[in-house]
């Protein structure tokens, strides 16, 4: 196997990871779209370490894995207290701050 | 090799065609839904690595909590189930373009830097030397990680609990 087909597959889901945060409007799929990205990251770090033949791409691929969980945990509390406070997680409507 | 290669080809086909339905259903629960078949495709993709113990994390983790999680924040925030909305914002165009631009500068690069490398699989990963290494080297971060995962944790109670 090529070290540059799961590069590049990983590439393509990043990219669509970004579309995704670009594009959406409601927060939860901004969310998934993240969790995209950082499974691409994922599949670069195994991948590197498959070719290496070095653990270490596993053992940081894990801590991406925790993060993210920790990343998502965080992430969809906002989300609940936003839509308790202004009924509507669309990220467009949420512009208290804009000037 | 070939069937290794056809497995792939079939694994990617599905996760790029899933992930751009992530990004483009108009429906809550099925893009959520999407998005397991991408984790999965990638958990498949470590296998055919022959890295097992990251598959059983992803499986467990990813497709087990994360996407409950995911589920429940739709059902929190009262998604409207089944029917179809207009999930996108206006700058669909501008976002697409970003992306494609991305995704040419990064496959330039990968094609230019790693063009002919071969993975070479020599066997298995074995777990035990996965916890060696992350008990021995990566003591450190693994415990950072830890009490990161607890800080989350306690946060995401403190900022969604009702008082």
């Amino acid at each position: 196997m090529l070290l540059n087909q799961f590069l590049f597959l990983a590439a393509v889901l990043f990219c669509i990871g970004v579309y995704g945060v670009l594009a959406r409007r409601n927060a939860v799929l901004v969310l998934a779209s993240i969790e995209l990205m950082l499974n691409a990251v994922n599949i670069n770090l195994v991948a590197f370490g498959a070719y290496r033949h070095n653990i270490a791409g596993q053992v940081f691929a894990l801590f991406v894995i925790t993060i993210a969980a920790a990343e998502v945990g965080v992430g969809l509390a906002i989300v609940v207290l936003i839509f308790r406070n202004r009924a509507s997680i669309a990220l467009d409507e949420s512009d208290l701050m804009k000037g | 090799m070939v069937a290794q290669n056809v497995v792939f080809g079939i694994l990617a086909a599905v996760m790029i065609l899933s992930a751009w339905k992530v990004v483009t259903t108009k429906n809550v629960v099925r893009a959520v839904l999407y998005l397991v078949v991408v984790l999965a495709g990638a958990g498949a993709q470590y296998l055919l690595l022959a890295q097992e113990f990251i598959f059983v994390v992803q499986v467990i983790v990813y497709i087990g909590a994360i996407v409950v999680l995911f589920l429940f924040g739709t059902m929190l925030t009262r998604a409207p189930i089944g029917r179809d909305t207009d999930l996108d914002n206006d700058q669909k165009w501008l976002a697409a373009l970003t992306a494609l631009f991305l995704v040419g500068v990064m496959v330039a690069v990968l094609s230019d830097a790693f063009g002919n490398t071969h993975i070479k699989i020599s066997g298995v990963q074995r777990t035990a030397d996965v916890a060696n290494s992350m008990f021995g080297p990566y003591l450190i971060p693994f415990e950072v990680v830890s009490v990161l995962l607890l800080a989350a944790l306690v946060g995401a109670i403190a900022i969604a609990r009702r008082d």
